[in-house]
């Protein structure tokens, strides 16, 4: 049988579909416009505050979560949805979306770590 | 595979002509603002590690009109991301047991039980 990538690809879209499905508004909320609007205090997302959150190694973990797996649900339902649109899905818009998803995972998981 | 696939042309707005293909558009879009808000977050991290200042900066550019038109955008479309994915959760992992289906109803309510306590969990965390 022909290796497949599809397991890994699907298990990445349906996990990050999951976590944004659940967390992503709220946090679009708070950052977005709670906080920047004055609904809630701007201590909330305070400079002491977030260093205390990122520095925790657990709280690291659950940011590159939060980060990692959206983005890849999002680079693999932009690939499908540049299809539908016409684009062909071939090597050069696989290439575009994962290896922006896959820059997006690094580029959070070296400033997690550095922090 | 046959060397010429007849492929037959769509117009390009195909996903206009029936209310149907437009909420699915609208579903599949939310991707756009989902990634860029995985972007917006590893920003805010890098601004957060090169200092308070830097961070300061960050913090004030949320407050500019154009940020607060993306996230109200992006809200839109999250709950658009989220409303989908919870009524297509059951038709993904059909439950059944014996030879009896369960109907997807309570599947889909559980989805926006949990979804309702973690959205509160993370807003008192987000306050205290």
């Amino acid at each position: 049988m022909a290796k497949s990538n599809k397991p890994i690809v699907w298990s990445l879209f349906a996990g990050g579909g999951m976590l944004s499905a659940f967390v992503t508004p709220v946090l679009i909320f708070i950052t977005g416009l709670a906080v920047p609007l004055g609904l809630m205090s701007l201590d909330s997302l305070s400079y002491d505050r977030m260093l205390v959150l990122a520095q925790n190694p657990i709280a690291k973990i659950v940011l590159f979560a939060v980060i990692f797996l959206p983005l890849w649900h999002a680079a693999h339902r932009l690939l499908t949805t540049l299809h539908d649109l016409g684009l062909p899905k071939g090597r050069i818009a696989m290439t575009l979306c994962y290896g922006a998803a896959a820059l997006g995972s690094i580029a959070a998981a070296v400033v997690l770590l550095r922090i | 595979m046959s060397r010429k696939p007849y492929l037959r042309k769509m117009p390009k707005s195909w996903w206009l002509a029936q209310r149907r293909y437009t909420s699915y558009m609208a579903r599949e879009m939310s991707c756009v603002f989902i990634g860029a808000y995985s972007v917006l977050i590893v920003l805010g991290l890098y601004r957060l590690s090169q200092g308070r200042a830097e961070y300061g900066a960050f913090l004030d550019a949320l407050q500019s009109p154009p940020s607060l038109v993306f996230h109200a955008a992006a809200l839109v479309f999250a709950l658009i991301h989220t409303v989908s994915w919870f009524s297509l959760a059951p038709k993904a992992m059909p439950l059944q047991i014996g030879e009896k289906k369960l109907s997807g109803g309570p599947v889909v309510l559980a989805h926006y039980a949990v979804w309702v306590v973690v959205s509160a969990g993370v807003l008192l965390v987000a306050r205290i």
